[in-house]
């Protein structure tokens, strides 16, 4: 398919074919935006976290230049080979060139949504290396040979029953095999041969310290490890916007990070990776592909604060109800519709606009992304620039998703739940009792009615 | 110009104004932190065993553990049970087969159950997360209210590799269905030592 001819409206529509997987994935993705509720509700201090974690980041980007310096000299001194990569094809080039080096032709890579954005696994892929992702959602995507459909949950789209069918024509297992506990066993066994067989292990990168060269990965399922601590080389990928001052503002992020994204209190592991182990070569790719220009844009650079918690997904209810992959990019949802742009403003025009601007998303953000206000921002740049056209009409569809959601009005009761869900843009008046909530999402800049008659036209 | 510079110029020349680094936070939370730790872990999916001693520790693992054929420990007290030369091992691949590991990390922090241990308690790196069952030991003094105290705890240490581990690795990439035993350890047991 030309990626130029993708756009949100018509990759929705499709996905809302399926009406009764639509309101699973609505659902499914609302229960998580639940959890991480709870999760958060349960911390006194969760709003001074967020600022904080907020001004950090801010000041990051303010005195990135000087971070990235630091931080470069702290990882060689660490005994790192550090590699800078101006985009996604030199970011290729350099991984493949580690792997030649080697005489390498097999990689096991655990989550790295970088390598997403890179294109990495079809660059080598045609370089004649194989890559097995080692993440399980990662793996049932790679298998179904689909991109992510979320950041933090890869195969959320998917059932158990396409799973099973998946592993059936794969991996082996038995026709019709469908338990999450059978298929997950069966992926630990097939996977634990590969990090067991693989010399070279890639890895992304969740924050990197400038004041030690330390890096920080987070998983729950201990793939990450496993590749790199039985690699002969391990490659860390990051961008550049994933610096941190200080070892101590780790506690404010990683007590952030996964209350954020699935209301754990902390993924499995947070491994911190300083200095190779002695026999063991360890490589760093610094990758800018386009976050310096999106940092020369005031309106937009903070959407570089982002540390992929897929919490703007999860509450957003133009991605609940119309998947992952109607935003055509590595990244999608809110945050997507932002980073997007970015790289391409004409093959990505559409994105600004598969929102409701109700704000959800930048109210539960961790870091305090004014996610609502960007996509409005976008809207106006795009039109100015001539890249309108791409985007007609896909707010009114937007609105024609989301309202019809037959399932959720089944009970009274459910019903002030049910608008909250399905319609967190019809609640911003001050009369609604709702509205006193301190999750409600402020009214956008420009009131939802004002913009549903701009964009009917 | 090479990458580096590039990079580099285009970041200086773009950043703001510099914006000042927010004073430091930190918070102690109400309650007792040994028994939000206990609830923690088991909300994650650890169990937890409580001793006096460290020495009765080898004969609850023998119980608990019966199937398992290899244990490791770089700990001394479990020599009984366990091989504890792993610093001795050049290839990490062969503790493949290992069914049982036994480590001591520096502390553990209450409101997540995570342990902090750096690579010299681990004996290889590999082994806490090759391991078919991991098995801690936690003096109950060893435990912080939060991540704040943890990395004043940890603060400039040096250590080429270190990590967090709160319970089992797991996973629910399949329809939400939780599942332990991701790639890691399918087990996680903490000795409380009192
Ligand atoms: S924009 Fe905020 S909420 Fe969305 S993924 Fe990034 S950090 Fe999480």
């Amino acid at each position: 398919m030309n990626s130029e001819q993708k756009e949100h409206a018509g990759l929705a529509e499709t996905f809302n074919k399926d009406e009764d997987r639509v309101n699973w994935h609505d659902e499914t993705l609302w229960w998580i935006r639940q959890k991480r509720d709870k999760s958060a509700h349960n911390i006194p201090e969760w709003e001074t976290l967020r600022n904080t974690a907020s001004a950090i980041k801010n000041h990051v980007l303010s005195n990135l230049h000087n971070y990235l310096v630091e931080f470069e000299a702290n990882a060689k001194a660490n005994g790192i080979i550090v590699h800078w990569a101006a985009n996604a094809q030199e970011h290729n080039q350099i991984v493949h060139g580690i792997l030649k080096e080697h005489g390498i032709t097999q990689m096991v890579k655990s989550k790295s949504m970088l390598t997403e954005e890179c294109h990495l696994n079809e660059y080598l892929a045609q370089q004649g290396v194989d890559v097995i992702d080692s993440d399980l959602g990662e793996r049932i995507v790679q298998l179904a040979k689909e991109p992510p459909s979320h950041i933090v949950l890869p195969c959320i789209h998917k059932k158990k029953e396409e799973i099973g069918e998946i592993f059936h024509e794969n991996l082996g297992t038995p026709a019709g095999v469908s338990d999450p506990q059978v298929l997950t066993e069966t992926a630990r066994q097939h996977l634990r041969e590969t990090f067991l067989t693989r010399k070279v292990a890639l890895t992304g990168v969740n924050f990197a310290i400038a004041e030690t060269g330390d890096f920080v990965v987070c998983t729950n399922e201990g793939n990450a490890d496993m590749g790199a601590h039985l690699s002969d080389v391990h490659i860390a990928c990051m961008g550049i916007e994933k610096l941190i001052p200080k070892r101590r503002h780790l506690a404010i992020f990683l007590r952030l990070l996964t209350r954020s994204a699935t209301g754990q209190p902390i993924t499995t592991y947070s491994s911190h990776f300083r200095k190779p182990r002695p026999g063991q070569q360890m490589h760093l790719v610094l990758v800018d592909n386009g976050r310096s220009t999106q940092l020369g844009r005031p309106d937009f650079r903070n959407s570089l604060k982002c540390i992929r918690c897929g919490a703007c997904m999860n509450t957003c209810p133009v991605y609940r109800r119309s998947g992952g992959h109607s935003y055509h990019s590595a990244i999608a949802g809110p945050i997507g519709s932002i980073l997007a742009p970015n790289l391409d403003m004409r093959q990505y025009a559409d994105l600004p606009f598969a929102s409701t601007l109700c704000g959800s998303c930048s109210n539960v953000c961790p870091v305090k992304i004014d996610i609502h206000d960007q996509l409005y921002k976008w809207r106006q740049v795009i039109v100015k620039e001539g890249y309108g056209n791409k985007a007609k009409g896909v707010g009114l569809k937007v609105m024609n998703w989301t309202l019809s959601s037959p399932g959720a009005y089944h009970t009274a009761g459910k019903l002030g739940r049910a608008v909250m869900r399905i319609a967190p843009f019809a609640v911003n008046n001050p009369l609604n009792p709702w509205y006193k909530h301190r999750e409600m999402p402020q009214a956008p800049k420009e009131s939802f009615g004002e913009w549903y008659k701009k964009n009917r036209k | 110009m090479n990458s580096r510079e590039q990079i580099l110029a285009k970041v200086a020349a773009n950043q703001s104004a510099t914006l000042s680094l927010p004073a430091d936070v930190t918070f102690t939370p109400d309650g007792d932190v040994l028994e939000t730790f206990k609830a923690v872990a088991l909300a994650v999916g650890s169990k937890l065993f409580e001793v006096n001693q460290v020495s009765e520790i080898p004969g609850m693992i023998t119980e608990q553990f019966p199937f398992a054929k290899r244990i490791v420990s770089p700990l001394p007290e479990m020599a009984v049970i366990a091989e504890t030369d792993l610093a001795g091992i050049n290839d990490p691949h062969t503790l493949k087969d290992v069914d049982l590991a036994i480590l001591q990390p520096h502390f553990a922090v209450a409101e997540n159950s995570a342990a902090w241990i750096t690579e010299d308690r681990m004996g290889q790196r590999i082994v806490p997360f090759i391991c078919q069952h991991l098995a801690i030991i936690v003096p109950v003094q060893d435990i912080v209210a939060t991540m704040h105290q943890a990395y004043e705890r940890i603060a400039n240490a040096d250590y080429g590799f270190g990590g967090f581990i709160a319970g089992p690795s797991k996973t629910a990439d399949i329809e939400q269905s939780l599942v332990l035993g991701a790639h890691g350890p399918r087990s996680m047991t903490i000795f409380l030592v009192r």
